[in-house]
């Protein structure tokens, strides 16, 4: 089957980015997303360290270390673009201005609680960052990643085993093999990759997925 | 006439004391006021509470008090990054309390002791680990978290320009947390890469008022122009 790279997973997500849409990318793999980006679509994005119309890296030897994004990478910013205090910047998420977050996960349930900060590990040293003011504050919570661990297990679950980022707060999860939307009503498949089959699908996640939406190749 | 213009480094932390809790601004090493923080360093100062967003990177600033053992307990969002050595040593050797806290609730909480509140509910982190044993309400059909604001003696800050009244204007994302950290303490020293005549500042674009600010200390920091 054609299962998706990390770029090819990147450039889906992006497809469903509109124009005008007020959009954090997550640390790690979702930072990939603005890449696809077409640059006739204006799209805001946002970082929580306090800035609105993040442009991309600078040239080498250009960095401006006061101008840097969450992952804490030298940015620049739009023609147009602002910047603003911790404060208000996380008022944007809760505060329901965020049209749309993507954020890598551990795990998802299919009623869209979320597990992305903490391996739970007792030797691990904790630490959150904005992942659960972003995971509950935007108006859509995206999620990214491999649908399989390594070790083969689905990351897409009945219920998450790690400690929990957000209750029910994921509404679509994107993954290397299909893309679902999640929440009250349990994982819908909105796409499968080509090749592969509802009964493959079924088998490695191990989930009673709905398929009634019309599934499609992505 | 007010000057709350201070010259030295030194001068500016001559009073933070044993035991002190001390909100230091920055994101990363961005807006984190290296130079007043080596001060306090100096000042041979310990136990004391540290409220940042990170715990320290490298060998500076908050990862230097760290360092020299100065800090009993640190309250922030996200404490483990590549090169926070220093804090996982500390915390490794059970030498160092952490109280994490959702960053969005870090803010809203320095804020809260800033405008004098008495607590706020947060929808941020219920059901999770870090809402564990603390009172949750239900207001109209959602689920709140109880938390309350968190004040502190000192706030140590970076700023772009000041003036004598303690004016501020700050300088692309080193903002972060420097104007709600100024609010919420009882002394707020801003380090400032300039300190320029009163009226200087276009009042329509200041961002913190100087009311919050008592004293502010021309510092000029290495690699950041003092253009733009």
């Amino acid at each position: 089957m054609n299962r998706l790279n990390r770029d090819q997973m990147a450039a889906r997500v992006a497809r469903d980015i509109p124009e005008g849409a007020y959009v954090n990318l997550g640390i790690g793999l979702p930072t990939k997303v603005a890449n696809y980006l077409p640059a006739e679509r204006e799209i805001f994005l946002q970082s929580e360290n306090g800035l609105l119309g993040m442009g991309p890296a600078p040239a080498p030897g250009e960095e401006d270390w006061e101008l840097i994004n969450a992952g804490k990478q030298a940015v620049t910013l739009l023609t147009g673009g602002c910047f603003f205090h911790h404060a208000d910047s996380f008022a944007m998420m809760r505060g329901g201005h965020l049209d749309i977050c993507v954020l890598g996960a551990f795990q998802v349930s299919t009623t869209g609680d979320l597990a992305n900060w903490h391996t739970g590990a007792p030797d691990a040293i904790p630490a959150v960052g904005g992942a659960m003011d972003l995971a509950i504050g935007a108006k859509q919570t995206f999620v990214m990643m491999e649908l399989l661990t390594k070790q083969g297990e689905s990351k897409l679950v009945e219920e998450c085993t790690y400690p929990l980022t957000g209750l029910g707060c994921v509404s679509r999860v994107y993954t290397d093999l299909a893309v679902f939307d999640v929440g009250p009503d349990g994982a819908s498949v909105i796409e499968m990759v080509e090749g592969l089959t509802i009964e493959e699908l079924q088998r490695v996640t191990g989930l009673n997925l709905n398929f009634s939406k019309s599934v499609e190749a992505a | 006439m007010i000057d709350k213009a201070i010259d030295g480094a030194a001068a500016a932390v001559a009073d933070i004391h044993d035991g002190a809790s001390v909100m230091i601004g920055g994101f990363g090493t961005a807006g984190m006021p290296d130079e007043l923080i080596d001060a306090l360093i100096a000042r041979g100062v310990g136990d004391l509470t540290i409220i940042n967003n990170n715990a320290g990177n490298g060998e500076h600033g908050v990862a230097a008090l760290i360092r020299e053992g100065r800090v009993r307990k640190i309250v922030c969002s996200f404490p483990r990054q590549s090169d926070s050595h220093h804090f996982d040593a500390a915390y490794r050797a059970g030498k160092i309390e952490l109280e994490l806290v959702p960053q969005g609730n870090l803010a809203a909480r320095i804020q809260a002791a800033g405008a004098g509140l008495g607590a706020i509910f947060t929808p941020t982190g219920y059901g999770t680990l870090l809402a564990e044993g603390k009172e949750v309400r239900e207001i109209d059909g959602k689920h709140y978290v109880l938390e309350y604001p968190i004040h502190a003696d000192f706030a140590l800050i970076k700023a772009h320009k000041g003036d004598r009244w303690g004016n501020l204007v700050f300088r692309k994302t080193a903002r972060n947390f420097g104007p709600i950290m100024a609010m919420a303490a009882k002394t707020t020293i801003a380090q400032v890469a300039q300190i320029v005549p009163l009226g200087d500042l276009d009042p329509e674009v200041v961002v913190t008022p100087g009311i919050f600010v008592q004293r502010v200390v021309p510092i000029v920091s290495d690699n950041i122009a003092i253009a733009a």
